[in-house]
């Protein structure tokens, strides 16, 4: 049993570490405030090869390896969650590709993901359709050597500045078989019948742009379909499998930037005479943040080591991955704004926007009473 | 990063998971009930080399490692928490400062009884008046002639009475605190140590805790282990990897209750279905599930780096706070699954939330845990 990184995965981690102390960091509260893309610093992580990170070297990548991406999303959480999902949702949007994909297919649309030149997007929930992705109403009707799209999708991380993505929608004629029968796409936003709608404001990862997106008459080659007609509900629960670790990073990432801001500020911040990393109440507090912080590291890193290992249980330790860091990652956002009291309410420090991106960690890829409900099926299920 | 088991780790655990099905399993009730401490099921794992895991083979030990060590903990502690106990006290502090500290003659003296079981160990460093506070212990070490004196009382002492061999943690000069402290392995037939009557408790039945009185007690200059002076550092080394012990003792607790509360689940009907298929009792089991694995990948990592011979005071320390507060919130949530049922002694679900609580008591509060754990992030 071995918990150490490998050599890459350590380099891998100074460098990114490096990179946004130096470049992330003080462009993290202007990408709050402003609620702008950052395309500077996805030009940035293009030119560092981070991009490429989630890519095997065979689709001009650097790694492919879980675990080493989700090293790369924790550090820079650490600094700015908003620009941790460029990364994520680089992975997350090429994902189906990666896992369903012909080979011709990989080579067409993972090579410039990896260089960065192309972000991707992955397009599954509906306004009608969230928890219960079995239920969307995005159809999907085959003339020929075309499937013509009609329908919307919502909450869609990265949808407006994506230039490749993978929407599901459904192929059956009827149209009320649920979770059978839905497929995936291959989209690219030049199509036409592509339409972008508004970006919500919300309550964190500001720079990140959640689209509405619609599909009028949207005409995809056959051969933009992802595996076999009907596979697209069982893709789409793989690539949660392996996107919920990242998910789980990120939180990771933010409860660690959180603590060291508390504990930064708990040695600098003198009342009655000392610093109040002297007062009992303190130390405790952060000790009890910093256990939290392992136990949610321990269970990230394992979810990722079950994914490079090909385990059979990833579907479960992804999701108490994803549960587990999450709640965590709030937890301890809300401790550090505490920690430094009425300064952590402002807008100068940035524990207040830790804790507002935290939030997003609970909900998204599954709320977290989702990743309960999956836990307590596997449990519930086996061993009978 | 590779989480897997090795082949030897994953026989072990196989070993003692038959053991822990076939021996503990049958017997935990009855041990709890009568409190009589478990000798037969003692003597049942000396029988399979279970008694000596940290020793090494050149001791007649088995030479194996801390992660097998808590996987062993674990699969005695998911059926009878005391007997994990009375086990790890043994084979952690009992006996690992020996191996550790111990010259060559004293390892060949004490260590190979210890591995086959005919001697069991207890760790005598907590006083009435020095709990977490141990540097201020009162028990005095004098100078004789060619050994020492000792004097005092130690309290909550797990094996007393059993035990054959004491460490007992002694003063030679109370002004100087830590520095002051001295180790000494005393033997349980010594006319100058008097045990007193076994502690009734809340849980933990079967596993004797008691009052050790050191009465004008000479021990030769061989009983002393290390060097005088350096007992203080001998005890928080023992107690740092015995933190390891308590975890995976906490973790056996946790699963063990998890399981009998998912098997209920399933079997238990009302309003016509298994309570497993409400949404309320499946929220409860999925929070558990996840606990007792966080809380065994922590212990497992402060067992690995102990192993890897790297820093461990830190990472065992959180794995104790974690998952002794696991424990405690999962049998408890356990015992609630089964209702009314769980209130009763007829079922484990009452005497694991009794043995839980001890877990965040012994080896270091978690009051303590923290302490150390906030002395780590934030060193002067």
């Amino acid at each position: 049993m071995d918990f150490r990184l490998n050599d890459e995965q350590e380099q891998i981690r100074e460098m990114v570490h490096d990179l946004c102390l130096e470049r992330v960091e003080p462009r993290a509260p202007e990408i709050d405030e402003s609620g702008e893309f950052p395309w500077d610093i996805k030009e940035l992580f293009a030119r560092h090869d981070i991009l490429a990170i989630p890519f095997t070297p065979e689709y001009g990548g650097v790694s492919g390896s879980a675990l080493t991406l989700i090293i790369a999303v924790e550090e820079i959480s650490k600094f700015c969650v908003t620009s941790s999902l460029i990364l994520s949702v680089q992975s997350l949007g090429s994902l189906p590709i990666w896992l369903a994909g012909s080979d011709a297919q990989k080579r067409r649309y993972l090579p410039p993901l990896a260089r960065g030149e192309q972000l991707a997007a992955y397009a599954l929930t509906e306004p009608g359709s969230g928890s219960d992705a079995g239920g969307m109403r995005t159809r999907a009707i085959k003339h020929g050597d075309t499937y013509v799209i009609n329908g919307s999708k919502t909450f869609i991380t990265g949808g407006s500045v994506a230039d490749t993505l993978v929407v599901f929608a459904r192929t059956d004629q009827d149209g009320d078989t649920p979770a059978r029968n839905i497929s995936a796409f291959i989209v690219e936003k030049t199509m036409p019948g592509f339409k972008v709608g508004k970006l919500e404001k919300k309550l964190g990862i500001r720079g990140s742009p959640t689209a509405q997106l619609f599909f009028e008459d949207l005409a995809v080659p056959a051969a933009n379909r992802l595996g076999n007609e009907g596979e697209g509900f069982k893709l789409a629960m793989r690539v949660l499998d392996h996107s919920r670790p990242g998910i789980a990073a990120q939180a990771l990432g933010i409860a660690e930037g959180a603590f060291d801001l508390a504990r930064r500020y708990a040695r600098d911040r003198r009342q009655f005479g000392k610093p109040i990393a002297e007062f009992q109440g303190i130390q405790f507090m952060l000790a009890d943040m910093a256990t939290q912080i392992e136990a949610a590291r321990a269970l990230t890193y394992a979810a990722g080591d079950a994914l490079d290992r090909h385990l059979s249980e990833i579907s479960v330790s992804s999701s108490m991955a994803k549960l587990f860091a999450s709640d965590t990652a709030m937890r301890v956002t809300t401790d550090a704004v505490q920690i430094l009291g009425g300064y952590g309410y402002l807008r100068d420090f940035p524990a207040e926007r830790m804790m507002r991106d935290a939030k997003i960690t609970q909900i998204y890829e599954g709320t977290n009473e989702i990743q309960r409900f999956v836990i307590a099926r596997e449990v519930l299920t086996e061993k009978a | 990063m590779d989480l897997s088991l090795s082949p030897e780790q994953q026989e072990i655990r196989q070993l003692v998971r038959d053991f822990a099905e076939r021996e503990v399993k049958p017997r935990a009730a009855a041990i709890d009930h009568t409190d009589e401490f478990p000798r037969d099921l003692i003597a049942k794992a000396a029988q399979l080399g279970l008694l000596g895991m940290l020793v090494p083979e050149a001791y007649g030990g088995a030479g194996l490692d801390h992660v097998a060590f808590a996987i062993f903990v674990e699969e005695v502690a998911r059926y009878s928490a005391s007997t994990a106990g009375i086990l790890d006290v043994h084979g952690s502090v009992g006996t690992e400062p020996i191996v550790l500290f111990g010259d060559d003659e004293q390892k060949r003296r004490w260590l190979p009884d210890l591995a086959n079981g005919k001697t069991i160990a207890a760790f005598a460093l907590t006083e009435p008046e020095a709990g977490s506070d141990a540097a201020h212990l009162k028990t005095t070490a004098a100078r004789l002639d060619g050994g020492y004196v000792l004097n005092g009382s130690k309290i909550f002492i797990t094996n007393a009475g059993e035990a054959k061999r004491y460490l007992v943690m002694a003063t030679m000069n109370p002004a100087s605190g830590a520095d002051g402290i001295t180790a000494f392995v005393v033997g349980g037939d010594n006319p100058g140590l008097r045990v007193g009557p076994k502690f009734k408790k809340m849980g933990l039945n079967g596993s004797a805790i008691a009052e050790v009185h050191l009465e004008n007690c000479t021990v030769d200059e061989p009983d002393r282990l290390g060097e005088e002076g350096q007992g203080f550092k001998i005890a928080m080394r023992a107690l740092d990897s015995g933190r390891i012990g308590i975890s995976a003792q906490a973790v056996g607790l946790a699963q063990g209750a998890l399981d009998d509360a998912v098997a209920y689940a399933k079997e238990r009907k009302q309003f016509g279905k298994p309570i497993a298929e409400l949404q309320t009792i499946q929220n409860k089991i999925a929070d558990m599930t996840v606990k007792v694995r966080a809380a065994r990948w922590m212990t497992w990592k402060a067992a690995a780096l102990c192993d890897a011979g790297q820093p461990f005071t830190k990472d065992a320390s959180m794995a104790k706070l974690f998952a002794t507060d696991a424990a405690m919130d999962i049998t408890l949530d356990a015992l609630q699954v089964f209702g009314g049922y769980g209130y009763l002694e007829d079922y484990p679900m009452a005497r694991r939330v009794r043995d839980a609580k001890a877990c965040q008591i012994y080896e270091g509060t978690n009051q303590v845990q923290r302490a150390v754990i906030a002395r780590e992030l934030m060193p002067a």
